[in-house]
């Protein structure tokens, strides 16, 4: 990566564009890079739009409990939210439970969090993982936690929009079930994100370079986002930001 | 009484109990965690809601966890939760897995007294495939619009910390109102508390409106910094330095075993 600028901070500034002009971004467990897109695209909004960072006091609005999140979101009052997956195909199935044989794994990921329905209807989900390998972007998952996409019959207000890794931006297109390379980070090439992606894909005749992030991005971020991340993210906010909070 | 001391409070958690607890951000009653695995008990069928890190960590690998009904077992930004992915890959425990809201729907069905709920998304997933109990019907209030049915989970117990209780066991939990739908849904309510308030919490309509009747409620035990090591929101934070000894111990089996005598057979103050 060239450029002065963090790779965390290339990947929070381009998520932040993606979340676009929305009334409501939900951020989940264990998504630093997401939780910092959100609340730049508030501090650039000048307080839109909501955000609601799990695990954080300060940040979310809440009051009902676990279960207003998810009411929300049955309703379509959440706009944006992100997922990952320990595994992620070309479908835009995610895994996020185990490798190999259900019963006896080779490896065990946490569990499926609120994917198994919010996938389904929150309209712009990001899907987000940081180590693009054919470890990671498989031809298909071990374990669907959540589909890419549903038979026309299912309830389905939402689903992915795009997948954003360490190397490329790939956009979904929901109808062929098809990701597209959209853009390639700066210091990165077509070749090596076919070297390091497990499924097919979609692309352009000539494949843009993400946007690096201004002047102007990169101080909201360090000034404005980074105490704001700390209170959840204590330890991606020291390492990316050099930022501790006193005691 | 409905006072009692910590280890009188959980005699209705037996062996084979459904023990329903919450997740780290409502107040995790870590200290009776603790006193139920001194006392050595076995078999649990144990429902976090929706999540949950050191609490089923620690029963997990302690022996203590038959099924293990859930979305998501970690600690956090400290990694994976060692005991439960072992417990996983060697086939020690039955788990069922959930999504978050299926989880709350389940127990919300309880809380109502009706058999099971609807749930939207989860059609496609493997999550419902490994869920012979979970239910795909037509909307019959629509066409050709399939629905997952959930049956109720209805605890024998359940299990939290919170700030404060009266002596009438009335609980002040404030905003984490999933511990209102844990002890709505239980048969059996078990409460640890940081203090004993002084008068009735439902005289003043201000606590009040954070108060979980003492109607729902079996027992409640003093036990102050009974969240320890984890957080209990709005009075301390999460002890991140036990938690990442504790990751790091309960990497091996023999470190677990340690972590053991010295934090739990051990009756270490906080």
């Amino acid at each position: 990566m060239s450029g002065p600028f963090r790779d965390e901070e290339l990947l929070a500034a381009h998520v932040a564009d993606l979340i676009g002009d929305v009334r409501h971004v939900a951020v989940g467990n264990a998504s630093p890079i997401p939780a910092t897109a959100a609340l730049l695209a508030r501090a650039r909004g000048k307080g839109r739009p909501y955000v609601s960072l799990l695990g954080s006091r300060r940040h979310t609005f809440f009051t009902d409990g676990g279960v207003e999140l998810f009411d929300c979101a049955g309703q379509g009052r959440i706009d944006v939210f992100f997922l990952s997956g320990g595994q992620i195909d070309g479908e835009a199935n995610i895994n996020l439970v185990s490798i190999g044989d259900h019963d006896k794994p080779t490896a065990r990921f946490p569990g499926s969090f609120g994917s198994g329905y919010l996938y389904y209807v929150v309209p712009k989900v990001i899907l987000f993982r940081t180590e693009h390998s054919r470890r990671t972007l498989v031809p298909k998952v071990d374990f669907i936690s959540a589909p890419g996409a549903s038979d026309p019959n299912v309830y389905r207000t939402g689903g992915p929009i795009c997948l954003i890794t360490n190397r490329c931006l790939f956009d979904f297109d929901r109808a062929s079930r098809r990701f597209r390379l959209a853009s390639l980070h700066p210091g990165h090439s077509l070749d090596e994100v076919i070297e390091h992606t497990g499924f097919d894909f979609d692309q352009p005749d000539a494949v843009p370079i993400t946007k690096a992030p201004d002047a102007a991005t990169l101080r909201l971020l360090r000034e404005v986002v980074a105490p704001e991340v700390a209170e959840v993210y204590p330890q991606f906010a020291a390492h990316v930001f050099g930022f501790t909070r006193a005691a | 009484m409905i006072i009692r001391s910590l280890e009188t409070a959980l005699e209705a958690i037996h062996d084979g109990a459904v023990l329903a607890v919450p997740r780290e951000q409502s107040g995790v009653a870590m200290a009776a965690t603790r006193a139920l695995i001194r006392r050595g008990v076995g078999r649990l069928h144990l429902v976090a809601l929706p999540t949950s890190t050191l609490q089923a960590d620690l029963l997990i690998g302690a022996g203590a966890v038959a099924t293990l009904e859930t979305s998501a077992v970690s600690l956090g930004e400290l990694g994976p939760a060692p005991s439960f992915t072992a417990a996983i890959k060697a086939g020690t425990i039955v788990m069922k897995d959930a999504t978050c809201p299926a989880i709350y729907a389940a127990l919300q069905a309880a809380e109502k007294g009706i058999p099971f709920m609807p749930l939207r998304g989860l059609i496609g997933s493997d999550l419902l495939a490994h869920r012979p109990e979970w239910r795909v019907i037509d909307n019959p209030f629509g066409t050709n619009d399939p629905v997952v049915l959930l049956p109720a989970i209805k605890p024998d117990v359940a299990l939290f910390h919170a700030p404060m209780a009266d002596a009438q066991g009335n609980v002040w939990i404030g905003r984490q109102r999933d511990l209102s739908t844990l002890a709505h849904a239980a048969e059996r309510t078990i409460v640890t508390v940081e203090r004993l308030h002084d008068g009735n919490l439902l005289d003043d309509p201000v606590l009040a409106a954070g108060t979980l009747p003492g109607f729902y409620i079996e027992a409640v035990a003093l036990a102050p910094r009974g969240a320890w090591p984890l957080p209990l929101p709005d009075h301390y934070p999460a002890d991140t330095a036990h938690l990442a000894e504790y990751a790091k111990m309960a990497a091996t089996a023999a470190g677990f075993d340690k972590y053991l005598m010295n934090h739990v057979y051990e009756q270490r103050a906080a």
